[in-house]
């Protein structure tokens, strides 16, 4: 039990560098869903369900589309950015 | 330059510069030039000349400063492009590694004070949270004692809550919403949105539809069960209201807007946010005044463990549920194009 906590907290720091220290937008949003999700894990594993369950529906879910969106709307996608070369 | 002080040329800095780069003091013999000889009488000059005379060497000397002037503000471009720039970065460099470096300090040396984690000292452990525990089932109903928290001891707050939820909803549809022109019809922009937002996604993409078809119903029956059954499990309303809201996005992405707006307008949001709040705003009225006063409250609390127990939570839960799930829809609906 204890290595499991200790093994995600280690996770979920090398998650939260690896967001800012990441080049391309999409992988740092992906890796920052990762992160939302082994912070779910951790809130169970403290006995908090309820705060579980909000940060993987939020976390993990909301804010990410919200993020995608956001991205595919200043074109900073890997697809789009072929499409625009492509139509060049 | 400054022009502040009438006399800024005979500051001793600006004669010495003078003196750097043309090797005399120009307004000194400027002076000594104006001055008149004593005894001697002036001579006889034509003032037209004259004028034109004075006109030519203030002109001269206007030229002469905006010469010097321009060569400064050069010099310092220079320097700002090759020395500077270098400077300046390594500025940044060292004070950005110093003000990380005292966060980190502070908040490492603030975490070492804390009391251990789970121990029976801390400050945390105090009467309010032994009275949660030992009278909670009895005075909230509520078997997860969560709910009994957000929901009944702390309504207030969740009522602020959902009203920070309702506001930003109500910012972004003031900053992102197109609207229609003054004769209802779509304007240049809202066209161009509309196109931009299918350019680069196929229409009616099967494996997106098949998933939706799949996963939607489930999505949605999942948050409503964690809605509902806010008040026995761990859940409720936020987060239900997040996994409903998530059904309906993915239906939304996969059969577009004009399927998603039969049953989710500007109308349905105003109409659902608005009774959610209210009600939310009445019914803990109704529970403030009875739980103050000391009078009797005459919904009843049940049995512990029963769906219809815990007094006003349930309907709390479902308001909430409904707020947060319509917030999190428009939010998408905004950044997406900018309408529903």
């Amino acid at each position: 039990m204890n290595f499991v906590n200790l093994a995600l907290l280690g996770m979920l720091v090398v998650c939260a560098l690896a967001v800012s220290f990441t080049k391309n937008l999409l992988t740092s949003l992906i890796v920052y869903m990762a992160y939302s999700l082994i912070m779910a894990v951790i809130w169970m594993l403290l006995e908090s369900p309820d705060l579980a369950i909000t940060e993987a529906a939020v976390g993990a879910g909301i804010t990410s589309v919200l993020f995608f969106v956001t991205l595919k709307k200043i074109h900073a996608l890997q697809g789009d950015r072929d499409h625009e070369q492509a139509q060049k | 330059m400054s022009k502040r002080r009438s006399d800024w040329q005979n500051r001793p800095q600006e004669r010495f510069v003078r003196w750097m780069r043309e090797g005399y003091l120009a307004l000194d013999e400027a002076i000594e030039d104006s001055v008149i000889q004593p005894g001697e009488a002036p001579p006889e000059v034509d003032p037209e000349l004259a004028a034109q005379h004075q006109e030519a060497a203030l002109q001269h000397r206007h030229d002469r400063d905006l010469a010097l002037d321009r060569l400064a503000q050069y010099d310092l471009y220079a320097w700002t492009l090759t020395k500077g720039r270098r400077l300046i970065g390594r500025l940044h460099v060292l004070l950005s590694l110093l003000l990380g470096g005292m966060i980190i300090f502070f908040l490492l040396g603030t975490v070492a004070h804390m009391p251990r984690f789970g121990a029976a000292d801390v400050p945390a452990n105090n009467e309010v949270i032994t009275r949660y525990i030992e009278q909670g089932l009895a005075e909230t109903g509520a078997t997860n004692m969560v709910a009994g928290m957000i929901l009944d001891y702390r309504a207030f707050d969740t009522l602020g809550e959902s009203t920070v939820l309702f506001i930003a909803a109500c910012a972004v549809l003031i900053l992102l919403r197109i609207d229609l022109d003054d004769k209802g019809q779509p304007t240049q922009q809202l066209i161009a949105e509309e196109s931009d937002d299918r350019h680069y996604e196929p229409k009616n993409d099967r494996i997106l539809q098949g998933t939706a078809i799949l996963l939607t119903p489930i999505l949605l029956l999942f948050g409503l069960y964690v809605i509902l059954n806010g008040h026995l499990s761990p859940g409720g309303g936020f987060s239900g209201g997040a996994i409903v809201s998530s059904g309906l996005i993915l239906y939304l992405n996969a059969f577009g807007f004009k399927k998603a707006g039969r049953f989710f307008s500007y109308k349905t949001f105003q109409l659902v946010s608005f009774g959610a709040l209210g009600f939310y705003g009445v019914a803990k009225a109704y529970s403030f005044y009875c739980g103050a006063n000391g009078l009797e409250s005459h919904i009843p609390l049940g049995t512990p463990g029963a769906i219809l127990s815990g007094g006003l939570i349930m309907p709390l839960n479902i308001a909430v549920g409904l707020v947060v799930a319509c917030t999190m829809y428009i939010f998408y609906a905004l950044f997406r194009k900018g309408g529903l």
